[in-house]
Order: structure tokens, then C-alpha cells, then sequence
């Protein structure tokens, strides 16, 4: 038996995806800007998974960028936009939750003389929104708001926010990193008030190294790579179109059979919960609630380390991530985790269990069984 | 200018005696040793008492000195050029010609140091110094003689080729591995045992390794670091058989049963007498560890003493007077550093008490070593069954 639960780090590739890919890799292997038949064939492959990508997001096909991945599009988004708009002001809000690839930028924003301030979050990982209201101002340029936390899976009240913002300061742009959200929630950025919107190609079933930017229509951004112009000016390089394709097919598949697959992820998540609450110490991080994002389980073991816990999982063939790189040289503790006040003697006892469409009972059953086996051993060999 | 032969020189083999020969062909097989994944074609060749490395047609010169600098008996790398005897007049050109070419900026000073190996040269090494001195004045203005302390040294040895070379690239100096037997290494993932490794080949010693995991308590990743360590130190040392033992039943049984400050000093034990099995069974005649007087609680006088007492044949601790300071410089020196503080290992410091014991009494030790008797030689013996056996190679 073998259970793959790490995919808010990454999931299998879907057929779909897959078959698309190689087909282009090897037969229609054209480059979009070639002016010839073969050109045009790949272009007609990136306007189709544009194409699908926007019926996703009830959006247009010419408001979505293809990059390289989430991090690339965060990047794009917070350079990007306020390069574009200096006059907007030099005020930015985020969360103390963010993922490395908003927070590493807006701390480099940071340094370049913008103002940052970061909402706190409660127990759960929810923002404020009073606070919120609070802090947004008549020079604030841009707040950045992830919708799914990636180590808790905390849901952020996104379409509430976008409320708030756009009521004090219409001018104000929002970006929302939907990393771990896109496929898992129905997203409509144009209706809800979103300015821009990153995703990852391989958090859906779609390969490495593609993701996409949804930048309204009329919002300016500003390139962060240039070159021979593909992508409208937006992003030079050659297109990598099989990726682009594939990304397009995932997107797809994703929304096919929605509820049912989420309703399934989310009887997992529960059974999977119910599992933990019978093992004593075992403490369950973030919303345990049904608003929760169905995917990500993140628990916290009194007195066992994450790393270890993680490979005495291996063994097993469960494959999970660690909450937060543990490693005395290098103290890294987890923003998300220190930001819900999580108590020190956890932080580096955190393990996060991720699923996906295609997760089955039986692994729930399993990894639940493996943890039950593992806790009360592994507890034994506490650091005292 | 391009340098197509490297002289080679070396340390201590020069004042071996009848067994010289052993030495210098041992050096020889790890030049050859050291080339082989150096792009070009090399001959190694000995004569007179002397080793050359001729490139044969197009090779990377910078990649050959640096091969050549892992290379322990290696005392000094010449580039040299050899020259056809076609008379002192055309040496002269010659002469001339490689300063020119080695030295675009011609404000130095020189000293000609010649060397007249084949007695029926004409001149005698005094003259040919003075005459190639004054060549040289003559064809480079900016240059000016300091026989003392000059920038550059000429050295000219006229043999049945002239061999002209001014610049020596410091070698690891030691004995060429495999002239001295082999031993085996107790290697950890930190700083100071790849050192103790290096050190002890540096004395013509090959090396093979052991390490211990305790998988869950240790990663792959802990495993991945060790044998990149293998593999930097192995430049030097050559190829190095690493024994991967899987300690984690041993540790958790010391762990349920003895008191946890012996808990260190019971596990290094096992570790060296499962280390010393493989020893012996690989033709090895020592153990290698890195331990140095006082750096932590099992490494006091009591307790290397309490750790050695298991052990029947010798174990060399090349590190035992350094100072921290002192092994990190050589692990820097030797590219080890980066590597070995990769924070991959210290999930095991879970097995750490918190008050060990620094002063051991062999006797309390083997009371509680009795404690495991029921169980500890069938794990010992799967231990050594199970373990693992990686052939590392630096390339």
C-alpha cells in the first residue's frame, strides 16, 4: 500500500494533460511565432487552453498570462502592477501568512521604499476584515490576499475583502494567490473584484514548470521579462506551448464533475480528522470546520519532531510534507504557523497531509491506521 | 606560449631509499588515476628520477593543474616547455621567447637557475646562468636581475631535452595513496571526519568508509550528504567503499534500556566494532575517526579511552590536538565545508542526553552493557548483514 497525501506540493499529471503534451512535444512541435502552418497550429493550441482557462474563471481569453508557475506569476503580479501604476501610492497590505513567493517580493518591495502592513490572522488563519478596513488608505496601491493557505488550509473571506477594498479605495489593485485554491474552489474574479489571480499548472494535474496570470482587462502590468514580444509584450520568450496546452486540458478536467470531487475531498478531510481526534495529542492546525479547504489537513504531534515523523511515514510509503523546515543550524520557523500563535513546542512538529481528486478512502484508512502505530512509538523517543 | 608537459615534483619520496620506486610508481598509477576524467589525452612518464605529464594534442589546462593538486606525493606542478639542445644560440631565442610569452608584463625581476644534468653540455651552469641572464636584459629592458628575491625564478635544466619552467604550483604534498595500506573511516555527516580522512590518506593510506543511519531518525538526505562527502574526499583519496549501516534497532534498544548520559558512549562502542568487522573484513589495519580532545563529551580522555577499549587494532585520530578552528580551515581548504554544514543530520540529536556523562567508568558501563545481552549480537549481526555498500568516485 502506498499513499501519496503531499499534493499541495505537487500532484501526478493527469492523462489528459500527459497525452497533450507529448503530442506536441513530438508531432505538432511548431513555435508559435513561426509564421507557417506548423507556427500556427501551436498558436491555435495556447488560444484553445486560453480559451478554457478563461471559461473557468467566467473570464476573457486576453486576461490570462502564461508564465512559468505560481511563483513567477506572483512575482508578476506585485512588480508588475505597481511598476505599472506608480501613482497609486507607496502603501501595500498583505497577511503574515503568505507564501515565500508573495512574501520574498514584497519584502524586496519592501527595501525599495514601499510601506507594508501585514494582517494579522486569528487561531484558524482568517484574516480581519475590521482590521483590514482598518488599514487600507488613500495611498494604498495593492493588496495581495491568498485564498487557500498552503500550509493550513485556511479559506481567506476573499469576495468580503474585495468588498472592503474597493469601497475605500476603488483604485486599490487586488491580487489573490489561488495557488491552492484554483480547481479546489469556483473562482470569478471579474464578478468578485479581483485584479489579478495566480495559478499553478502542477497543483492541478498539470506538469511543472507552467502556470497562468489573470490580470483584468484595463489593469496595467507591467512585463517582468522582455524580449520578442509573445504574450501581447506580457512575457517574451517562446511559448512553452506543450506545457500551456496541457495547463489548458487540467484546468478543464478540473472544473469537470466539480462538486462531486470536492464533496469527495472533503469526506476524506472529515474521515481523515475523525481519524486524528482519536489519537491522544495530536493536535489539528487551522479551521476544523467545513470551511476549510477540503485538501490540506495540517497536525501538530507533542514531542515529535517533523522530519521525523516524516520519514517514519516513508517507510510506510505516505508520503507528506513537513510543516516547517526543521534543522538547528538554520532556524526556519513557519510564518503561517507562528502567525496562528501556535505554541513553540509545535512549530517544528508539524506535518501537513494533502489530497487530491484521486485520493481514496483506502489511503485515508491507512495513513490514519500508520499514525495510530507510529504517534505513541515515535513519542516515546522525545527529546528530554 | 602553450605548456604541453607539467614536471611533476615530489616530497618525501625523494629520501626514500631502496623502496623508492614502489613510492614513485604508486604516484605515478594516481596521476593516471587523477586524469582519466580530465578532458585530453596525458602520458605519465618517469625519467631520471623525475615524473613529466605530457599532453598529448588539445587539453584543459586548468582542469589538469587542479586533478594534479588532489594528487597527495605531489609537492609542486611545473608547466614546463621542452626545448630540442640545437646549441646555446637557438636556447637563447627560446629562452626569450617563453618569457615573453609566459609573461606579458615584462617589469619583473628574475634569477636564472640553471642546471647542467648531462655533463657533456658545453657550459658550465654558472655561465649558462650569466649568458641567459644577459639575454634576457637585453631583449626585455623592464626586467632587472635580484638574485635573492625574485619575482621570478627561471629554471633551465639541460637534460637530453631543455626543460625551461618558472612558476611551481603548490601540491598537497604526503605520500601517494596505496603505499601505505589501507584503513577505515568512521564517517558522520559534520566537519571533523571527512578532515581525519583526508589527513590519513595524505599519508599514502587509501580509505574506506562506514556510516551509521537511523532511518526514520535520519533522512535520505543525511545519507545523500555523506556520500558527497565520500565522494569530495575521495579526489584525494581515490575510490572509497562506503559501508551504509542501518543503526536504528541498536540505538533504540540503548535507548530503552541504559541510562541515557552513557547513551553516546555505549553507541560509539557498537558503532566502532561494527566499523572494525568491516575492517577486518576488507583488509583494512586501522580505524579512522575524527575526535579531538575535549571537543564534547564523548570525545574526553575517559571517554575515547571508554570508546576504545572495544577496539583490537589501532585507531588513528589525525585530529586529536586541533582546535575547531584548525578542521574547519582544512575541511574549507579540501571543498568539504559546504557540505558538511548542510543541516540535514541532527534529527538523531534526539539520541542526545541531555547531560551525558563526561567521565566514564569502563565499569558502570559494562553493567549496563549487560542490559542488552539478550538482544545486542543478533543486531549487531543483522546490522552488519544489512548493510549497505556504495562504491563512491570522485568525478
Amino acid at each position: 500500500m502506498q499513499a501519496y497525501l503531499d499534493n499541495s506540493a505537487t500532484t501526478r499529471c493527469c492523462e489528459r494533460a500527459k497525452e497533450r503534451m507529448v503530442s506536441l512535444l513530438t508531432e505538432d512541435y511548431g513555435n508559435p511565432s513561426s509564421l507557417h502552418g506548423m507556427g500556427k497550429t501551436a498558436e491555435d493550441y495556447i488560444r484553445e487552453a486560453g480559451r478554457k482557462i478563461a471559461k473557468t474563471l467566467k473570464a476573457e481569453e486576453k486576461e490570462i498570462v502564461f508564465t512559468s508557475g505560481g511563483t513567477e506569476s506572483n512575482n508578476m503580479a506585485l512588480f508588475g502592477s505597481l511598476a505599472a501604476n506608480p501613482r497609486f501610492g507607496k502603501h501595500i497590505v498583505t497577511t503574515s501568512i503568505e507564501h515565500a513567493s508573495v512574501y520574498a517580493p514584497i519584502c524586496c518591495l519592501k527595501e525599495q521604499g514601499y510601506e507594508i502592513t501585514y494582517l494579522d490572522v486569528d487561531r484558524e488563519g482568517k484574516i480581519s476584515l475590521s482590521q483590514l478596513k482598518d488599514v487600507i488608505r488613500a495611498d494604498t496601491a495593492l493588496v495581495s490576499i491568498m485564498m487557500v493557505n498552503n500550509e493550513i488550509g485556511t479559506v481567506e473571506p476573499i469576495s468580503e475583502a474585495a468588498q472592503v477594498i474597493k469601497q475605500i479605495n476603488p483604485r486599490t489593485l487586488f491580487h489573490v494567490d489561488a495557488i491552492q485554491a484554483y480547481g479546489k474552489y469556483r473562482i470569478y474574479p471579474k464578478k468578485t473584484g479581483i485584479d489579478m489571480l495566480s495559478v499553478s499548472g502542477h497543483k492541478i494535474h498539470a506538469p511543472k514548470g507552467v502556470g497562468f496570470l489573470y490580470i483584468k482587462d484595463k489593469v496595467k502590468v507591467k512585463p517582468l521579462v522582455y524580449g520578442g514580444g509573445q504574450q501581447n509584450g506580457m512575457r517574451s520568450g517562446t511559448e512553452n506551448v506543450s506545457g500551456i496546452a496541457a495547463l489548458g486540458e487540467a484546468a478543464e478536467e478540473a472544473y469537470e464533475n466539480f462538486e462531486q470531487k470536492t464533496e469527495h475531498m472533503a469526506r476524506l478531510r472529515k474521515r481523515f480528522l475523525h481519524g486524528m481526534a482519536e489519537i491522544p495529542s495530536v493536535l489539528v492546525n487551522g479551521g476544523m470546520g467545513a470551511d476549510a479547504a477540503p485538501h490540506i489537513v495540517s497536525v501538530s504531534i507533542e514531542g515529535v519532531r517533523s522530519e521525523v515523523m516524516l520519514h517514519a511515514l516513508e517507510e510506510k510509503k505516505i508520503y507528506v510534507s513537513a510543516g516547517s523546515a526543521c534543522s538547528s543550524n538554520k532556524p526556519a520557523v513557519s510564518r503561517t504557523l507562528a502567525g496562528i500563535g501556535l505554541a513553540r513546542k509545535y512549530l517544528d512538529t508539524t506535518i501537513r497531509f494533502s489530497f487530491c481528486a484521486n485520493t481514496t478512502e483506502e489511503e485515508i484508512d491507512y495513513a490514519v491506521a500508520a499514525m495510530k502505530e507510529l504517534v505513541p512509538n515515535l513519542q516515546k523517543y522525545t527529546h528530554h | 606560449m602553450y605548456y604541453r608537459s607539467f614536471l611533476i615534483k615530489y616530497a618525501e619520496i625523494a629520501i626514500k631509499g631502496k623502496n623508492r620506486y614502489l613510492f614513485e610508481d604508486a604516484l605515478i598509477k594516481q596521476i593516471r588515476g587523477a586524469l582519466t576524467d580530465v578532458e585530453g589525452d596525458f602520458s605519465v612518464r618517469k625519467e631520471q628520477g623525475r615524473i613529466y605529464v605530457d599532453a598529448q594534442g588539445a587539453y584543459d589546462f586548468d582542469d589538469t593543474v587542479d586533478a594534479l593538486r588532489h594528487v597527495f606525493g605531489i609537492a609542486g606542478i611545473c608547466p614546463l616547455v621542452q626545448f630540442t639542445d640545437n646549441g646555446f644560440m637557438e636556447l637563447k631565442k627560446d629562452v626569450c621567447a617563453y618569457i615573453d610569452s609566459v609573461y606579458p608584463d615584462r617589469h619583473f625581476t628574475f634569477k636564472v637557475n640553471a642546471r647542467r644534468a648531462r655533463k657533456d653540455y658545453p657550459m658550465e651552469s654558472m655561465e649558462i646562468n650569466a649568458a641567459l641572464g644577459e639575454a634576457l636584459l637585453e631583449a626585455f629592458p623592464g626586467l632587472r636581475v635580484d638574485v635573492h628575491h625574485p619575482d621570478v625564478m627561471l629554471c633551465v635544466e639541460i637534460r637530453e631535452q631543455i626543460n625551461v619552467y618558472s612558476e611551481v604550483i603548490k601540491g598537497p604534498g604526503g605520500m601517494p595513496v596505496g603505499t601505505n595500506g589501507k584503513a577505515m573511516l568512521l564517517l558522520s555527516g559534520g566537519i571533523d571526519s571527512p578532515v581525519a580522512g583526508y589527513m590519513i590518506a595524505k599519508r599514502g593510506v587509501s580509505i574506506d568508509a562506514v556510516y551509521f543511519h537511523a532511518p526514520p531518525y535520519t533522512s535520505e538526505r543525511a545519507k545523500q550528504k555523506v556520500t558527497d562527502l565520500a565522494k569530495i574526499i575521495s579526489a584525494y583519496t581515490g575510490p572509497i567503499c562506503l559501508h551504509i549501516v542501518n543503526f536504528t534497532e541498536i540505538q533504540l534498544a540503548i535507548y530503552d534500556r541504559c541510562p541515557h548520559a552513557q547513551l553516546t558512549i555505549i553507541m560509539r562502542r557498537y558503532m566502532m566494532k561494527i566499523a572494525e568487522h568491516f575492517a577486518k573484513e576488507t583488509g583494512c589495519l586501522g580505524l579512522i575517526t575524527g575526535e579531538s580532545i575535549g571537543q564534547v563529551a564523548s570525545q574526553t580522555m575517559q571517554s575515547l579511552a571508554a570508546t576504545n577499549e572495544v577496539c583490537t587494532i589501532p585507531v588513528y585520530r589525525p585530529l586529536i590536538g586541533f582546535d575547531k578552528q584548525e578542521i574547519v580551515e582544512i575541511s574549507e581548504k579540501i571543498g568539504a565545508y559546504e557540505t558538511s554544514i548542510l543541516p540535514y543530520e541532527d534529527c538523531c540529536t534526539i539520541f542526545v542526553a541531555k547531560h551525558p556523562v563526561t567521565k566514564p567508568s569502563l565499569h558502570v558501563i559494562h553493567n549496563d552493557e549487560k542490559k542488552l545481552s539478550d538482544q545486542i549480537d543478533r543486531m549487531v549481526a543483522e546490522a552488519i548483514e544489512t548493510a549497505e555498500k556504495v562504491y563512491v568516485k570522485y568525478c
